[in-house]
């Protein structure tokens, strides 16, 4: 080694070891947003699954005929049964809703389970809780609820994603509010996407360097990180009150009275969520269309192509698979929203599922919120199931947005 | 006596608004040899000169930077003329004057002519799209489309309105880049799957597939190893009986091998570019005007 040892410090153990400092800070940072994801999940899970004492009116074994569980019993003799032990107005009415003899065998079997077995959920124990100290929580359920008995529940299941809400905590269930941010998020997406890629293509493609494109560039970089309730104020000035004779359908005639048109409706949502993700969905497509190399412009216009036939047969075909990924991703941003919401306008409670742009409301994260606000423990784990139900979406939708962009991915 | 293959592309490229795609506005060529007195024909001594491309006070400002001054230069016709020159000379700004690619840089502006066939193509009547399906261009680096080798060649013909038979346009192109007997069997592979050399010839095929008089190469071979590059060579000496083409390179000795002219180019005042010498390559390489050329070209840098 010839190093000129006057001009060079000795420091290379010093590099090393501050090297290793910053790895270990780096390693860190990464085990604490393990643990906080864990933690997330352990709560959801927790809360979602678990023991629970239920009291019956009365007992399913005890509704068997001639030895056959209720289980296995064919649709006459269900409606039997519902007929002896339900009362007179209550069969009235199911049958006023639709005769009892045209309902399938697995309805039938429903509204016994419902309206004649009657369970209650009297208490509660989580998933933790009932692996741990089963025997405990077992000599616990026999002393204070004789009457009851001790299940497995899984509080998410198929009747909580068919089920509308209801007052019942055994009976909710989210499909209106599934529904809701479906319809939501799909009205979202035919506004934002279109005219945030067109917005994109232009400035990108299109429009020059000059100081009001650059103004408008910072401007929309800037409302990128506005505060949504910020965005919902906007929603309610503009679509619910402003432009309430369009927003409601009345236009349309949709309303028969307009004194009655409320301007609270999914399209309002929609948009309010469509002016939310626009600018994420614009920078996310710029990048995209900013990352398709010059060359391939170049040899497109040296063989004589105009502007628009570059851009759609070269730029965005390259483009796509990145506009596609921000935009499943701002979509994630417009599923999870909840603030907004709540300024336009959703309902926190309603049953019916919506028939189209201009029905009231409700969404995933407002019935969440709906539900954890609630005083009885059950609620709670409603909430719980309807977050995993609203963490399912988000990751159908990542993992949508990672095959898409396989799919299309090209090398240049 | 017209060429029978370019009297009916004119006919072929008919845009879909049913506009036929021909510049009116620029006198097409009297009639030309015919192929056979193509393939007869010696270079730079038999039938007159034909000036394709005619510079005249030619300046291209980037922003406030000029770029290129007053360059002065005849292109003749199925030719090859080269631009030499050091590094940031303008070379490159020269040759993309000739097809007004330089327009794809915002900033940048043209002062001066450049008359192709007689007519100015910075007029204000001349569409620069159609400018540069007449003056086609290949690259530096090999930038085939990511598409197959197909419709590499199909496209640029597509979009210009071609409505003949495009499986035989396909072929009689890769013929003409001496590419078919190599990817005949996979045509619809893609084109970034071939060989750097094989992409660099796909580029010339797909240049010469929307029939420009002129083909600009913008140091074609400078990414390619010396075999793809000599290949390259004979193609561009192929092409020259049949297009006139401008290449800018690095390489004198490629210069020297391929072209019969050659202009000299050099850093002049405020970095602008100038040309300094423009002759028969032959000339200057042997007995330049200009003790810079000479210098240059021997290797003794000015």
């Amino acid at each position: 080694m010839n190093l000129p040892a006057a001009d060079f410090d000795q420091n290379l153990s010093r590099r090393r070891r501050s090297g290793r400092i910053w790895r270990l800070i780096f390693q860190v940072s990464t085990i604490v947003g393990i643990v906080v994801l864990t933690a997330l999940l352990y709560n959801i899970l927790n809360q979602s699954f678990g023991l629970a004492a239920v009291e019956y009116a009365m007992p399913p074994e005890s509704l068997a005929v001639d030895g056959v569980p209720l289980e296995e019993l064919s649709g006459e003799a269900l409606q039997v049964i519902l007929r002896a032990n339900a009362s007179a107005g209550l069969v009235r009415a199911l049958e006023s809703e639709k005769p009892l003899a045209e309902r399938s065998r697995d309805e039938l079997y429903e509204l016994v389970m419902d309206r004649v077995a009657e369970p209650q959920v009297v208490k509660t124990w989580s998933l933790v809780d009932s692996l741990l100290h089963r025997r405990d929580l077992e000599r616990e359920a026999a002393e204070k609820y004789p009457a009851a008995r001790l299940q497995s529940f899984s509080w998410i299941n198929r009747s909580f994603i068919e089920r509308p809400q209801a007052a019942d905590p055994l009976r909710a269930g989210v499909r209106t509010a599934l529904l809701g941010s479906l319809w939501t998020v799909g009205i979202t997406v035919l506004f934002a996407f279109p005219v945030g890629v067109g917005a994109a293509i232009y400035l990108e493609e299109y429009a020059g360097d000059s100081r009001l494109n650059r103004l408008i560039q910072t401007n929309i970089n800037n409302l990128a990180g506005v505060p949504s309730i910020i965005y919902g104020m906007l929603g309610l000035a503009i679509f619910v009150r402003a432009l309430e004779p369009f927003t409601s359908g009345a236009l349309l005639g949709y309303v028969e009275d307009p004194t009655q048109a409320n301007g609270r409706t999914i399209l309002s949502a929609g948009l309010t969520l469509g002016l939310l993700v626009l600018p994420l969905i614009i920078i996310n497509a710029q990048e995209a269309i900013r990352a398709v190399p010059h060359s391939l412009r170049r040899a497109s216009y040296g063989l004589g192509a105009t502007r628009w036939q570059t851009v759609w047969s070269h730029v965005l075909p390259n483009a796509i698979p990145g506009i596609l990924t921000g935009t499943i991703l701002a979509i994630s941003r417009a599923i999870g929203e909840t603030a907004p919401l709540v300024v336009v306008g959703a309902s926190t409670y309603i049953t019916f599922d919506p028939d189209g742009p201009f029905s009231k409301f409700t969404a995933l994260p407002i019935q969440i919120y709906q539900w954890t606000a609630r005083p009885q423990a059950e609620f709670r784990n409603l909430a719980a199931a309807a977050i995993l139900v609203l963490l399912a979406l988000l990751l159908t939708m990542n993992v949508s947005a990672i095959l898409l962009r396989n799919r299309y991915r090209r090398q240049y | 006596m017209a060429d029978p293959e370019r009297q009916s592309m004119t006919e072929d490229l008919v845009e879909p608004s049913g506009r036929i795609v021909s510049l009116p506005q620029i006198a097409r060529p009297e009639p030309r040899m015919n192929a056979e007195q193509l393939e007869t024909r010696t270079p730079l001594s038999s039938g007159q000169a034909e000036n394709v491309l005619t510079v005249k006070g030619l300046r291209v400002y980037y922003g406030d930077f000029l770029a290129i001054r007053d360059v002065q230069l005849n292109v003749q016709s199925r030719k090859i003329t080269a631009i030499i020159g050091p590094s940031g000379c303008g070379k490159s700004t020269l040759l993309r004057a000739f097809n007004r690619m330089n327009e794809l840089v915002p900033t940048a502006r043209t002062e001066g002519e450049v008359i192709f066939w007689g007519e100015d193509i910075y007029a204000p009547e001349v569409d620069p799209v159609e400018v540069r399906r007449r003056v086609g261009m290949v690259f530096q680096k090999p930038n085939p489309f990511p598409k197959s080798i197909y419709e590499n060649i199909a496209w640029g013909a597509k979009v210009n309105g071609f409505r003949g038979d495009m499986d035989g346009l396909v072929e009689n192109t890769l013929r003409r880049a001496a590419l078919w007997e190599e990817v005949n069997d996979k045509l619809d592979q893609s084109g970034l799957s071939l060989s750097g050399g094989q992409q660099q010839r796909l580029c010339i095929a797909r240049a010469i597939a929307v029939k420009p008089d002129v083909i600009l190469m913008d140091e074609p071979c400078s990414a390619l190893d010396p075999v793809a590059t000599f290949r390259i060579e004979e193609l561009m000496r192929e092409l020259s009986t049949e297009y006139t083409i401008v290449i800018v390179t690095h390489n004198m000795q490629q210069a020297a091998r391929v072209s019969d002219f050659t202009a000299m180019m050099m850093l002049g005042e405020q970095r602008a570019g100038e040309m300094i010498e423009f002759d028969e390559t032959n000339t200057i390489f042997t007995r330049p005007k200009e003790k810079r050329t000479e210098d240059y070209v021997t290797g003794r840098f000015g």
